[in-house]
């Protein structure tokens, strides 16, 4: 593999996260009580709260999906009963137990102290950290976030949230880390949250622009990376979104494209797309090439907004701290029922000016993917953009099929241009 | 002349079609994909263009008074010919290089006795090989590979008996020295060989000679190539040569038919279904997911299984008088689902009409996935030449969609070249 | 009463195979005003629906007796069987007489349906259910009572008439009939499981979720007298249990093959709706919190609903293994089912220290080949039987 190029501000998430995974691994020694959660609804602020570190198994398995490990990984799970046909994120984080659970700074992983098991948009969830229990024998705290199956919360499931976090989650954190909850604390952090989502918005929303000077799904998984995980509520996620801010304005000045991978910027683009769906991490790179080597550009993607769809105007609310917490979780994007993603879609399409909806669908995600096939169906009939569908798997690399994911690909970049071409011939 | 070229790799079979600047397909050619596409993409377009000179003989033939009536029978005698020395120049081939593959410690002490063995096989199969050119002879494919093959097995054993040799070792060398020899595009120019053909005729060549040497006196000037198909991108080609098989096959089944609206393609790996406008242009398609259940191969799969040639399935299947439900069409578990059936007792056409059903279902659901059937609805690929399928589509697209004229061209293997060599032609005249 | 458990059968099979649910649309048709609730595995709250006056349909897929075409395009490969054939349904217009469709929580695919059934048929009632997760009744308790609540007022909605709280304790008294009925079925079969072969025990209960609950209970009751009085031949077979089919279902013949090769069912979580609440719900006082507490304290285990405690994991199963004197289970899933297939491992480690063997497969619900299921299942009961 040559040498990416990266930002300054990829550096510093860089380096954010290899602190994490000090904090984490060295919480023996120092004393810090380790949680284990979810990006979906997590709730670092609370955490913070507490002085608990945060360890999300979601980016383990990405970071073990990147580095090429995840396919040992599954195959270990797999081996001691765990069916083919499941989520490989959670395979990936049982082989990785199986396997000596070491951190990607080469420490071993402590066992957590907790696990907290902030359900929100996806099942497996709820099953993943009843696997881990059984690993850990832990305090697993359950927080219940039901399902917009109506298209928007109600009263009812605010309450029900609140009440949650009052009566099982703060106590339960109180008890695993001995710190008395502090009111004043969460709205501190909520306030630096919601400084850090002006910011992650603005550059989002950069996607609008002709060029484009971000890519909203390969690059926008690293625009959310501080927020998404145990950075939000920090001072070093304000510092990072103001310095990615900064470089994305410096691009936009220069009237640029977003950095590739090979230092180059992709300012000549052919197709803007928006896109639904994780990505694929295996071959990450690969694939992210297909894409760029065609001039393509993604203007929007909805997977920058499982873990909160600030772009929808919802930001953390010192003055009302639970109940934003509690709509936090509820408004992340998996959370919302299909009519609600079929209308974002159609809004994405239309306000960043995209040629397409190109779905990515994950076979380990089905909270995803189940429906895509319709909600593509919908939105082409809405926007009048043909859609492409592909198929992968987040951490499972025996799922990937290049030549596949690429003749699909070229089929739909050419159909674009083909259309594009008949309609000027007969305008 | 100006020629535009579509040639279209696939998994199985690599198709090329010639055009000429009046869109008219002068020619088609056809071969086996082999494991090399760079050979199979240059054996497709020099059949196609091998095509293109019988069709501009046929032209020069026309207005020649004492060829009326006759042409058909002149241009079969002078192909059969031509087949026949391009074999022989081939099978030549094949001869030398089995001969240069005699080396190694297995062969010590023998390798003369092999090389005479070896003589003698090809001696007699090419004098046999007249019979497989004669007028009226059938042969059951075309490909090199198969010719050749047809009566190696037999010829071979019976020579390497007779010379106490073990026929192992003669199949070896063969085994090796076909893939070399198929690898290798026929070489030679075609012009001179058609010439040949011509002195070899059974026809008065008085008559013919001159416009079939004026035809063959016409360059054909290869203008512009563009590659599709699923090995597209192993074609040597510039970027700008190559197209989706998506595109080129919307618009070639457009070309076949220009009222087609929607086009439904099952190949070896794949099924599409592609909606086109009234200019060909691609609108909207949908592909089987990675699983491949259901596509061509899957037919081949359960031909293996039972033994028979994969033509053979549709004609047994139309013999059926009660369909069984297959609701599986996952190539994996085809063999067991066959056994699991066969044990309970169901007869063998009965299992098969339940296949092909099943087959077609898989591409109801693609065809619905691309947003359904619109009138004119064109079939293609190799399973579009198989009755059973046909009728189960039929009567499913009748079900589903109404009354809705159903297309399939008996050269629809051909739709995806013949939609290169229009954007071949419209890259270059446009 | 003197029906033959034949007789009854064959009405049951006939029900079950009918997918243009004729009986359904004989009962809507017989007075006007009439409402069909349709609702999916694995737990709605029929009283509810009933109370209503409507009929609770139960939707459980469309077996291996229906082509699918317009609901495999919807569906990507590693995605379970039930929801293309609950797609085909609609699509070809087998529902067109249902006016509300619940789709209750089991898992992100049936959640997601929930929504593609409002696009896709836009005047029909349509709601997911999201039970609770939380047991505590101050907190789950509280959220789920209002939850019950509005589907009260959006059945009300539907109907055009109030849901009186009489209504709703009767029919809580006819569904707690429903349960003591079911219950002494499989009691019934544990005792003698060679009267109440599991395909008809089957039959018995899926027919029951496509009748009105009071011709269900005559029923039960019925075959319960007829099955009693019925001699039929004892065979060797070993005596299991099945788990991990509550969802999608299993075509009839795996039910018949694995008795037939040599285990008889002595427990299952089959088309749960009707055993999911395990007691009988208090027919007065306030009956949505009757409702609600029933489902938080008295409800069954099963792996669309967390269990809070980790040493509670699985305890379920083995009491009930426990009661029915089942020798070993079967844990039958549908493939690509996550709940089961995500729960099977924490399961079968509990089995394994309970001492209760254990083997699982997975199937379609339109599955075609028997053979391997014969064979496993066939193996384990030779098994069961060297180790007994």
């Amino acid at each position: 593999m040559s040498d990416v190029v990266k930002e300054p501000s990829m550096l510093l998430q860089k380096e954010l996260i290899a602190r994490n995974y000090d904090a984490i691994t060295s919480s023996r020694e120092t004393g810090r009580k380790v949680s284990s959660t979810f990006v979906p609804g997590n709730l670092n602020e609370l955490l913070l709260c507490f002085g608990i570190v945060n360890n999300l198994p979601e980016i383990n398995a990405i970071q073990n999906g990147m580095r090429k490990l995840s396919g040992d990984y599954i195959m270990t799970a797999e081996k001691s009963g765990h069916s083919e046909d499941v989520c490989t994120y959670v395979k990936a984080d049982i082989g990785m137990m199986g396997k000596g659970n070491i951190a990607p700074n080469g420490k071993p992983f402590p066992n957590p102290d907790v696990l907290l098991l902030s359900y929100t948009g996806c099942y497996t969830f709820m099953k993943w950290f009843e696997l881990l229990r059984e690993e850990y024998k832990c305090p697993t705290l359950m927080l219940h976030v039901p399902y917009e199956g109506d298209g928007q919360s109600t009263k009812n499931m605010r309450d029900y949230i609140v009440k949650q976090l009052k009566e099982v989650i703060i106590p339960g954190l109180e008890e695993v880390s001995g710190v008395k909850f502090d009111i004043d604390r969460l709205r501190e952090a909520l306030r630096n949250s919601a400084r850090a989502e002006d910011d992650l918005v603005w550059v989002l929303e950069q996607g609008k622009r002709t060029p484009s000077p971000i890519d909203a799904y390969f690059g926008g998984v690293y625009y959310i990376g501080p927020i998404f995980t145990a950075f939000r509520g920090t001072t070093d996620a304000i510092d990072y979104y103001t310095a990615l801010r900064a470089e994305v304005q410096a691009r936009v000045d220069a009237g640029q494209g977003p950095l590739m991978p090979d230092g180059t910027t992709l300012s000549e683009q052919k197709y803007r797309l928006v896109v639904e769906g994780p990505p694929n991490w295996t071959h990450f790179r690969e694939f992210w090439k297909m894409f760029s080597d065609e001039g393509a550009v993604v203007v929007a993607s909805t997977y920058t907004k499982v873990g909160g769809m600030y772009d929808l105007g919802f930001r953390h609310d010192p003055d009302n701290p639970l109940e934003s917490l509690a709509d936090y979780c509820l408004g992340c994007y998996t959370n919302r029922n299909l009519p609600n993603r079929v209308e974002i879609l159609t809004k994405y399409i239309e306000e960043y000016q995209a040629d397409g909806l190109l779905t990515n669908s994950i076979k380990s995600c089905n909270s995803f993917s189940a429906g895509q096939l319709m909600m593509m169906r919908e939105v082409e009939k809405r926007t009048g953009k043909p859609g492409a569908f592909i198929e992968t798997d987040l951490v499972d690399p025996r799922y990937f099929s290049a030549a596949n994911v690429k003749n699909r690909l070229e089929s739909y970049f050419q159909m674009i241009e083909q259309k594009r071409r008949g309609a000027t011939r007969a305008a | 002349m100006q020629c535009f070229i579509g040639i279209d790799l696939g998994s199985t079979t690599t198709k090329a079609v010639v055009m000429d600047e009046n869109l008219q397909v002068l020619g088609r050619g056809i071969t086996n994909s082999r494991s090399n596409y760079d050979t199979a993409a240059k054996v497709s377009k020099q059949e196609a263009l091998i095509d293109t000179r019988l069709t501009l003989f046929r032209r020069a033939l026309a207005d020649v008074p004492g060829a009326a009536g006759q042409v058909d029978a002149i241009l079969a005698d002078l192909e059969r010919n031509f087949r026949h020395i391009q074999f022989l120049e081939q099978f030549d081939d094949l001869e030398a290089t089995c001969i240069g593959n005699i080396s190694g410690p297995r062969f010590e002490g023998i390798a003369g006795a092999v090389r005479d063995v070896l003589e003698e096989t090809f001696r007699r199969l090419r004098d046999r090989s007249a019979g497989l050119f004669a007028p009226g002879a059938r042969r059951k494919s075309d490909f090199f590979r198969d010719l050749a093959g047809a009566d190696f097995m037999q010829v071979g054993e019976a020579v390497s008996k007779d010379a106490g040799l073990p026929f192992e070792l003669v199949l070896n060398l063969y085994d090796k020295s076909i893939i070399e020899v198929e690898n290798r595009p026929p070489a030679g120019e075609m012009e001179a060989k058609f010439l040949r053909a011509l002195e070899a005729g059974t026809m008065d060549a008085t008559t013919i000679a001159a416009p079939v040497q004026a035809a063959l006196a016409i360059p054909l000037e290869e203008t512009y190539v563009v590659g599709t198909g699923y090995g597209r991108v192993r074609l040597p080609f510039p970027k700008e040569h190559i197209r989706s098989e998506i595109l080129c096959h919307g618009l070639g089944a457009h070309m076949m038919y220009p009222g087609t609206r929607t086009v439904l393609d099952i190949g070896g790996q794949d099924t599409k279904g592609i909606q086109v406008d009234a200019q060909g242009i691609v609108e909207n398609f949908q592909m089987n997911d990675r699983c491949a259940a259901g596509c061509g191969r899957y037919l081949g799969y359960i031909a293996d299984e039972m033994n028979m040639g994969l033509h053979e399935l549709g004609p047994l299947a139309m013999a059926s008088t009660k369909q069984v439900r297959i609701n599986s069409t996952c190539t994996v578990f085809a063999g067991a689902e066959l056994r699991d059936r066969l044990a309970l007792g169901e007869k063998r056409e009965d299992i098969l009409a339940g296949l092909h059903r099943a087959i077609i279902l898989r591409a109801m659901s693609i065809l619905s996935r691309a947003g359904g059937v619109k009138d004119q609805f064109t079939f293609t690929g190799g399973v579009a030449k198989n009755e059973a399928a046909v009728r189960e589509l039929r009567k499913l697209i009748a079900e589903n969609y109404g009354d809705v004229q159903i297309n399939i061209d008996p050269e629809s293997i051909y739709t995806g070249a013949l939609g290169g060599a229009t954007f071949a032609a419209r890259a270059a005249l446009n | 009463m003197t029906a033959s458990t034949e007789a009854i059968i064959a009405h049951c099979q006939a029900l079950f195979d009918d997918l243009d649910f004729s009986a359904a649309r004989a009962w809507k048709a017989a007075e006007p005003g009439r409402k069909v609730v349709g609702f999916l595995p694995v737990y709605a709250p029929l009283e509810l629906i009933h109370a209503a006056g409507c009929l609770p349909l139960g939707i459980f897929g469309g077996g291996d007796r229906m082509e699918v075409i317009h609901g495999d395009a919807f569906y990507q490969s590693y995605i379970c069987r039930i929801p293309r054939s609950t797609v085909e349904l609609g699509l070809t217009g087998r529902l067109d007489f249902v006016d509300g469709m619940i789709f209750p929580f089991v898992c992100d695919v049936i959640r997601n349906l929930s929504g593609m059934w409002k696009i896709m048929f836009p005047d029909v009632w349509t709601k997911f259910f999201d039970t609770p997760q939380n047991f505590d009744p101050e907190v789950g308790g509280a959220y789920y009572a209002e939850e019950l609540q509005e589907m009260r007022e959006g059945l009300e909605r539907l109907t055009g008439r109030p849901v009186t709280d009489a209504a709703l304790r009767t029919s809580i008294a006819l569904y707690n009939e429903n349960r003591r009925l079911v219950r002494a079925v499989y009691d019934f079969r544990a005792e003698a499981p060679w009267k109440a072969p599991a395909s008809e025990v089957y039959l018995l209960m899926r027919a029951g979720l496509l009748m009105p609950v009071e011709e269900h209970n005559e029923m039960l009751a019925a075959w319960l007298a007829a099955a009693s009085a019925e001699d039929r031949p004892r065979r060797d077979n070993v005596r299991i249990a099945i788990y991990g089919s509550f969802c999608e279902q299993p075509p009839l013949n795996l039910i018949k093959s694995i008795e037939m090769a040599g285990c008889y069912v002595v427990e299952d979580d089959y088309a749960l709706v009707n055993r999911f609440l395990t007691e009988d719900v208090p027919a007065d006082g306030d009956p949505v919190q009757a409702l609600a507490l029933a489902y938080l304290t008295h409800s069954v285990e099963t792996s669309c609903k967390y269990v809070p405690r980790e040493e509670d994991k699985g305890r379920f199963h083995i009491a009930q293994i426990r009661k029915a004197r089942a020798e070993g289970v079967i844990y039958a899933s549908p493939s690509f089912c996550d709940p089961a297939l995500l729960d099977r491992p924490m399961i079968a480690h509990r089995l394994t220290e309970a001492g209760i063997p254990h083997i699982s497969f997975k199937y379609a619900e339109n599955s075609g080949q028997m053979q391997p299921i014969r064979e496993q299942a066939g193996t384990f009961a030779d098994s069961l039987k060297l180790w007994s």
